[in-house]
């Protein structure tokens, strides 16, 4: 189910969406089209075009969450307090080091998972079950999980790192170990989303290649990289994309096992704005360091959308 | 597949999904119908609550819900007149921007519970009702019936803005096994008294030979309010503060600061008495498997070690530098959201409400929380409730957060200086340089303009 869905949405993304083309039109289809479309339309502004309007409105302001309306205007002291934050730009370092940390492997280990689960022949059925089954966890048991994984003194990990006459790191309580510690339970927990949607994208690689790379005498290892590689170059991309804007997303992982320490070393740039939203009732400049923050992600997107152009034109 | 067959044979497609609309608009109108008093239909209706109802929100899950839920079945067995809508919701933070949020749109809770460290930034911020203490002198509820420290410091500029529930505080855990091995208990089988460093650091030494392990432990990894507590427990026992003015200055003083940073780390880092590496898990299962003898954490962990049946007891934390005996402590309080729809008689249902709750404490004073409602701190019940009573009088020793709009339980003063605490406990940062964070980090928050005012 999950594979048959995702490759419809690996296939579109991927820049072979089907376009209609005009003539082929009947009267009052646009008609029906929107009205089909409204519902989703609705609640699309209401609950998302609306409140990020609202939302740069508010960052203008000197709005808190402790009192009605926007409070008094701020002008762009919002802004200039999040330039000048050392805080904020260390929480904007921490996501992007994250995303550094996380998007290669999930992307690398993903393929390789992905390469091998579709060359066995046995229960397939199994290994894609297995290597799925972390992605549905919840977070919240992510983080007890690992939580007693990476536990000092008693956890596992520091168990079998002493047993090999190794000093333990203090996983979660050391500032060069805690975001790593946190970007491996990620990996652990998200690959097998990555996992599927190259496992859909090897359902379209055409058999007869591989047939007949064998019979011009390819190994495998070059059936790999001469064919499924290259083949899967959109698929890639794609993966590539999303992971990196998951990745950009993190709060949760970080929230639940470092709380942001040890001394505010792993806090990534949406638990400073949840810091200074929630804790602080600071809604106006947290609008403001969300605003900033929105503009990487954009930036990530655009460069997206450039290369997915270039590379359709390649092809 | 089916589906489709049969209306292809038999219905008609507009009939059918006419048909459900109908049966679903019905279902709506029946649920308004029969749920004249449930808060989503007054909520949709705008009618307010029926007058025999009262909202009750509290952010208590786990043994302290278990036990609020036994104290409202108490008052609803005796109320039956009254239905009581009573919600739990998250601690901390996603707690009380409910509540602000839930005020500011005027549809609060007729009671809700604070943290009195948090009363200053609520009150001042008008999102409380003050308290007419004649009103609640009427409903039994007078000045000399509650611990003077949680009374006195329910008042914001000269009025009282809630009634205490407790005083839930830091306390000293010692196993007992440990502490008779290492000779530490007296002939009663209680802790024998321990006073100043040099006794304190003996004390976890002779623990320490009997666990092989470690004396003691307090959790520093993730939990910045834990080393916080500890902290300022020390430093106010040197006399210590931290804010004035209501935040907007900052009095730390470093001298004194050091002095108990340096004792901090002796502890774990010069004479590895505690653990420099520990975290919430490690904590309890260090205590619950005898791999530590002592154990400094918040009252509230009491059913934690009762329901593993640690053989442990319970003690104030020792007074280690000499100045008037202080330790952390903040209080859970009942504080009434301002309400513009709030008449005499929901305000009489009210302070009952309160009322029933503070002389049903016994029940909330086995969670560890040292009850404020004197008649039962005092009775004969809770003296004998061992081992909660034994650090009873730590209640007027509480030390609560200085008043500032960024301080109070889960606040980021608590977070910007317990994690310098942290960082001085590991030996990532020297005694200095961990102060010099916390100034650091605080004087951000002093130099920016309140949210509230």
């Amino acid at each position: 189910m999950a594979v048959t869905t995702v490759t419809a949405a690996g296939a579109t993304a991927g820049g072979r969406a089907v376009t209609t083309s005009d003539e082929s039109r009947v009267p009052g289809e646009n008609k029906a089209g929107w009205l089909l479309f409204t519902p989703f339309l609705v609640l699309y502004v209401v609950f998302l075009i609306g409140p990020a309007i609202y939302g740069v409105v508010m960052s203008f302001f000197h709005t808190t969450l402790i009192h009605t309306g926007l409070g008094s205007w701020a002008g762009g002291a919002n802004y200039m307090e999040a330039f000048k934050s050392s805080d904020f730009w260390w929480s904007m370092w921490h996501t992007t080091y994250f995303t550094l940390m996380t998007t290669p492997p999930l992307v690398v280990v993903a393929l390789i998972m992905a390469v091998l689960v579709e060359r066995v022949r046995h229960f397939r059925w199994f290994f894609r079950l297995i290597f799925f089954a972390p992605y549905v966890v919840p977070s919240a048991a992510v983080g007890l999980i690992w939580g007693f994984l990476y536990a000092a003194q008693t956890g596992l990990f520091s168990t079998w790192v002493s047993q090999i006459g190794i000093t333990p790191p203090n996983w979660l309580g050391d500032p060069s170990w805690a975001l790593p510690s946190v970007a491996l339970a990620t990996i652990w927990w998200t690959v097998g989303f990555n996992f599927v949607l190259y496992l859909a994208g090897l359902q379209d690689i055409p058999r007869d290649l591989y047939e007949a790379a064998a019979v011009d005498g390819a190994t495998p290892m070059q059936q790999v990289r001469s064919i499924t590689i290259p083949l899967l170059g959109r698929t890639t991309l794609l993966v590539t994309i999303l992971q990196i804007l998951a990745s950009l997303k993190i709060f949760d992982q970080v929230y639940l096992l470092t709380a942001g320490g040890p001394n505010f070393t792993s806090r990534p740039a949406i638990e400073y704005i949840y810091d200074i939203g929630f804790t602080d009732y600071r809604a106006g400049y947290a609008a403001a360091a969300s605003m900033l923050f929105f503009v990487l992600i954009l930036l990530v997107g655009a460069v997206f959308l450039v290369v997915s152009r270039r590379q359709q034109r390649g092809v | 597949m089916t589906a489709e067959r049969g209306w292809r044979s038999g219905f008609d497609r507009r009939d059918l999904l006419r048909g459900a609309g109908l049966a679903g608009l019905a279902g709506i109108g029946a649920a308004a119908v029969s749920g004249c008093g449930s808060p989503v239909a007054t909520g949709v209706a705008g009618t307010g609550p029926p007058k025999d109802s009262l909202t009750y929100w509290n952010l208590f899950s786990g043994g302290d819900g278990v036990r609020m839920v036994a104290m409202e079945d108490a008052y609803t067995k005796s109320h039956r007149d009254v239905s009581l809508n009573s919600v739990t919701l998250s601690w901390g933070n996603p707690y009380y921007t409910k509540l602000a949020l839930a005020t500011l749109s005027s549809r609060p809770p007729d009671i809700g519970i604070s943290h009195i460290s948090r009363l200053p930034t609520l009150a001042r911020a008008g999102l409380l009702s003050p308290i007419d203490e004649s009103a609640l002198g009427a409903h039994g509820m007078t000045a000399d019936k509650f611990t003077a420290k949680a009374w006195e410091t329910g008042h914001i500029d000269g009025k009282l803005y809630c009634v205490p529930l407790d005083t839930h505080v830091h306390c000293l855990y010692y196993r007992t096994d440990v502490c008779k091995k290492a000779g530490l208990l007296d002939s009663s089988g209680n802790l024998k008294p321990i006073k100043g460093p040099d006794e304190f650091i003996a004390a976890l030494a002779a623990a320490k030979k009997v666990t092989k392990k470690y004396g003691g432990v307090v959790n520093i990894t993730a939990d910045p309010s834990t080393c916080y507590r500890w902290f300022i427990t020390l430093y106010s026992q040197l006399g210590g503060q931290v804010l004035a003015d209501e935040g907007r200055t900052i009095v730390l003083d470093d001298d004194k600061a050091i002095k108990v940073l340096t004792f901090m780390q002796e502890l774990t880092i010069k004479q590895k008495l505690m653990p420099n590496t520990v975290d919430g898990s490690a904590v309890q299962q260090m205590f619950s498997t005898g791999q530590v003898g002592f154990l400094i954490d918040g009252d509230w962990q009491v059913s934690t070690y009762q329901t593993a049946k640690v053989p442990f007891s319970m003690t104030l934390v020792p007074n280690i530098f000499g100045g008037p005996y202080s330790v952390f402590a903040d209080s859970h309080v009942f504080v009434l959201p301002k309400d513009p729809q709030r008449n005499h008689k929901r305000l009489g249902l009210t302070m009952d409400f309160i009322h029933t709750l503070e002389t049903n404490a016994i029940t909330w004073a086995m969670g560890g929380h040292i009850p404020a409602w004197l008649p039962v701190q005092h009775s004969k019940a809770y003296r004998e409730l061992k081992p909660e009573s034994n650090y009873a009088s730590a209640a007027q020793a509480a030390v609560y957060d200085a008043p500032a709009w960024y301080s109070g339980a889960g606040s980021d003063y608590e977070t910007v200086v317990g994690s310098a605490v942290a960082s001085a406990e590991t030996g990532q940062m020297t005694p200095r340089q961990a102060v010099a964070t916390m100034r650091k980090g605080l004087q951000k928050y002093a130099t920016t303009k309140p949210p509230v005012s």
